[in-house]
């Protein structure tokens, strides 16, 4: 669990954020400080521990299959930056 | 001043109106006027609709004229943090990435407070997607403490906080993930509850981490929250980890349950860090309950030190998770001028995150990336096992815990520049979360600087009936909650 393994051009690119090279520098110096702080953790002995997704482990949720009004097209759309013919518009993902 | 319309309880408020010498819009109106005169100084509010609340008050007056008021809360203006859904209305998260966004459905608890006849009043300033001890982080600009505006009020939720130690609401809901709730209510003197995971539905809350999220509520007595909490909690089919929890009559269990009750002190939480005005405030409550005939006990949570760093691993994963909805495609900024898609995801999260959520993207990401996930990830699960283990143990001997609920009070706008600073604010509060407890902060007092202290008591899992009767029964005996700010 070494701090200084952050590759913050890596992760920043499988977060998708296109950082400025000062907010790489601030973050890169913040986080290592944080993750120092976080390696303390590898001192707890957890090798006969379950981990724990959720305090109150709910499994097994079930729903009638039945059909429900969903939210109309014009209102799913409301909030699109661009539209088109009752679609999101996006730049060309395929060439 | 708190004989004021503004500063009311709700149960007060409700009896005048169920006694007919108050109307919903005469109430109304003058919290409208209050907060017109005091939030150019406070800024609690991200958005407010005055024309709209006064037409939800006259129809609560409208109702209660037929003879067929709703309740409590039929009237009451009630103010909800910018990250809980109204129909047609704005949803920020205090982000630019939703500056523009308006909902298209309503939160289960706001249909539920609608359905109580709640005058929904108001979209409250926080932190930044909820990230945040002191409301700084907000794209709007911060909110300030009503206790001293040069303060922050705490976070995430400091406008729920600051609005109704203000006056500028009967009661507020917030959301709580690491002590959003419970912290700015200790930093602004007002009650705050956080609900054990799941009693409360979280359908139509914007996500941050979706294991430790909860909505509560704000309240300026214990029998205001229980009567808040009773209108928005339960089973929630929209609601996946909606728990199927009994949900009580909570203000009736306020008279029912007397105690004595078995008081666990964590040692843990006394330590090194702790403001020795904020202990001597605490450890006068627990005389209290000493002298009330309560068994005052000490008991030992060995793992807390290993709360924070458990928190910012798995909150964090949760987070860049969430937030990876926002890329610019269907709703939220989208930048201009780009070519490809990896460019408009990449460069419209750049431009509609703030600092902070970007940071903790990027600590999240980075813990849940190949090759780390099973050191960082999965090991903070595991301890968080332990954790949760840790309260589940010392409920065996104790009814309820106490512990101060920050380790300092209101601090000055700017003070906490470096993160881990800011996340050491949270160091009394985070455990509860990991362990999905219910808790409560009180008002406990006040420093020579007159900030508010605050008390806070950890429940057991689904029992907020017997965490609230606890805290009533000091707030009875106490008048600190009564004091208003002079704005």
């Amino acid at each position: 669990m070494a701090a200084t393994d952050l590759n913050i051009d890596h992760v920043a690119r499988l977060a998708r954020l296109a950082l400025t090279p000062e907010e790489k520098a601030a973050f890169a110096r913040q986080l290592g400080d944080v993750l120092h702080h976080i390696e303390q953790l590898g001192k707890v002995d957890v090798s006969q521990v379950e981990p724990t997704a959720h305090a109150f482990p709910v499994v097994n949720v079930w729903d009638a299959d039945e059909p429900r009004p969903g939210l109309p097209v014009e209102v799913a759309l409301q909030n699109a930056p661009r539209q088109r013919d009752h679609m999101f518009a996006v730049p060309k993902v395929v060439e | 001043m708190a004989d004021a319309l503004p500063h009311r309880t709700i149960a007060d408020a409700a009896a005048r109106l169920a006694a007919g010498t108050l109307s919903s819009v005469e109430l109304t109106r003058a919290v409208i006027a209050r907060t017109q005169a005091v939030e150019d100084r406070v800024k609690a509010f991200n958005s407010r609709d005055e024309s709209d609340a006064l037409v939800q008050a006259a129809a609560s007056d409208a109702r209660r004229a037929a003879g067929q008021a709703l309740g409590p809360l039929d009237g009451i203006p009630v103010g909800l943090k910018d990250v809980i859904a109204v129909n047609g209305q704005p949803l920020t998260a205090s982000s630019r990435m939703l500056a523009n966004f308006v909902s298209p459905y309503d939160a289960t608890v706001t249909a539920r407070l609608k359905k109580a006849g709640a005058v929904l009043w108001g979209r409250l300033n926080l932190d930044e997607f909820a990230m945040g001890s002191s409301t700084e982080n907000s794209a709007f600009g911060p909110t300030r403490n009503p206790w001293d505006l040069t303060r922050v009020p705490g976070g995430s939720s400091g406008g729920s906080a600051a609005a109704l130690a203000a006056g500028c609401a009967l009661a507020t809901l917030g959301s709580d993930t690491g002590g959003s709730i419970r912290q700015p209510a200790a930093l602004c003197g007002v009650v705050g509850l956080k609900p054990s995971y799941g009693l409360v539905s979280r359908y139509g809350l914007i996500a941050f981490a979706s294991s430790l999220d909860q909505i509560g509520p704000f309240a300026r007595t214990v029998e205001d929250a229980a009567i808040m909490l009773g209108a928005i909690a339960g089973h929630d089919p929209l609601d996946s980890t909606s728990f199927r929890a009994e949900v009580p009559d909570y203000r009736r269990a306020l008279t029912e349950k007397k105690g004595p009750w078995r008081i666990g002190i964590p040692r843990e939480y006394f330590g090194e860090g702790l403001d020795p005005e904020v202990g001597a405030a605490v450890e006068q409550a627990i005389a209290h309950y000493r002298a009330q005939g309560c068994e005052i006990r000490e008991v030992s949570l060995p793992h807390t030190q290993y709360c924070l760093d458990t928190y910012y691993i798995i909150a964090t994963a949760e987070a860049s998770s969430n937030l990876a909805r926002y890329d610019g495609v269907r709703y939220g900024h989208r930048a201009e001028g780009v070519t490809d898609i990896e460019q408009l995801n990449s460069r419209s999260r750049a431009e509609g995150f703030g600092a902070e959520v970007k940071r903790r993207i990027i600590l999240g990401t980075y813990v849940l990336s190949s090759g780390y996930y099973d050191a960082f990830y999965l090991r903070a699960q595991k301890v968080r096992t332990l954790i949760r283990q840790d309260f589940l143990n010392a409920y065996r001997d104790v009814d309820v815990l106490l512990t101060p609920t920050s380790p300092v009070p209101a601090f000055k706008l700017g003070e906490k520049s470096d993160p881990l600073a800011m996340y050491l604010c949270d160091i009394y509060t985070i455990g509860v979360n990991l362990a999905g407890l219910p808790a409560i902060s009180v008002p406990c007092g006040f420093t020579r600087a007159g900030l508010p202290v605050g008390l806070q008591l950890i429940g057991q899992p689904f029992r907020e009936a017997d965490l609230l009767a606890v805290a009533r029964h000091y707030e009875q005996a106490h008048d600190w909650h009564t004091r208003v700010p002079a704005l």
